[in-house]
């Protein structure tokens, strides 16, 4: 398996990207475990209960703007401040829904129920490169993460950390080590580099003084200003 | 408050992973819309491993992570290996905190 597999080839049958799709997540399902029993820790010391931890990454399943939420309630935020702590966030997904949007199939509740499985690393990996995205390896890739997600909340929050500190693992590099990959290989489109310098230079600007999940979503804009490079080109 | 927290939380991130989807129902974007979304990947891959590797919350910072995503970068790039950079970001962030 090197290389992206985003390359699994349209004609395959969806029960075979599915399964691509799965076995590509399992990295990033282990990732999630370890950063899950992290998140369970947190909240379990927060004074927020193992039923409500887990019910939270079960339905939320979002996992920065969780860490972020309980951070503003254990900091003395209000219930507002949290749930729009939580939308900046995750305000990220709005521009990947976006994208991802012709990718989906069906009326209007079965398209909002598909886009839940927008997650970073299966985004990125249904991504095939020419702004078109494969549904069934964000499926199959989201499945594994959100299992491994709910069950290391679980762990973390009834169990404690029973792998101590995680992030003496480097779990937690994996995530932009993946990112990164699939950068590198955008970047074998001229143009796509000025907007990623762009992009990465918005975002950095703005972490010193925009609330956590700004920055990222911002950076969209640099696609915007890539567009109009492409039309005096 | 934990209970209306979270439920605030869901239907909050319910609704923006469904806005796109759920507006755009044509199997073709408009196509300018299209030109946007080819280069939305780079933007926000970049953003997303800057916040992730040189910034620690509200604060800029360098530490293990940099130097272990910055490793994992020369793998992929030499090698074309996905799995390959991932476990040399984990090993060398691991390898550098335990020293």
């Amino acid at each position: 398996m090197s290389g992206p597999p985003a390359g699994t080839a349209a004609d395959e049958t969806p029960g075979a990207r599915l399964r691509a799709g799965a076995l590509a997540g399992i990295p990033f399902g282990i990732a999630s475990f370890a950063l899950a029993t992290s998140f369970g820790v947190v909240a379990h010391d927060a004074g927020i209960s193992g039923v409500a931890a887990t019910v939270m990454s079960a339905i939320v399943f979002a996992g920065a703007s969780q860490f972020a939420t309980i951070a503003i309630i254990v900091s003395g935020g209000s219930l507002g401040a949290a749930i729009v702590t939580t939308a900046l966030v995750n305000s990220r997904f709005l521009p990947m829904g976006v994208a991802f949007a012709p990718a989906f199939t069906g009326g209007r509740l079965k398209r909002a129920l598909q886009g839940q499985a927008i997650v970073d690393a299966s985004w990125g990996l249904a991504a095939r490169g020419d702004g078109t995205f494969d549904r069934w390896l964000l499926f199959g890739s989201t499945a594994v993460q959100y299992g491994t997600w709910v069950a290391g909340t679980a762990a973390g929050a009834f169990g404690g950390s029973l792998l101590g500190d995680t992030d003496r693992f480097g779990f937690d590099a994996i995530y932009p080590a993946f990112f990164l990959a699939l950068l590198i290989g955008e970047l074998r489109h001229g143009r796509a580099l000025g907007v990623a310098a762009l992009g990465a230079a918005i975002a950095l600007v703005l972490v010193p003084f925009a609330p956590v999940g700004l920055p990222v979503l911002l950076a969209s804009l640099a696609a915007l200003v890539g567009l109009h490079w492409r039309r005096d080109a | 408050m934990i209970w209306e927290l979270i439920a605030g939380a869901a239907v909050v991130t319910f609704a923006i992973k469904a806005a796109g989807p759920v507006a755009l129902t044509g199997r073709e974007l408009p196509a300018r819309l299209a030109g946007v979304i080819v280069l939305l990947a780079p933007a926000l891959l970049a953003a997303l491993v800057v916040t992730q590797v040189l910034a620690d919350g509200d604060r800029l910072a360098v530490g293990a992570k940099t130097v272990g995503v910055a490793a994992s970068g020369f793998v992929v790039w030499r090698t074309g290996s996905i799995v390959g950079c991932l476990v040399v970001a984990a090993a060398v962030t691991a390898g550098l905190r335990a020293l």
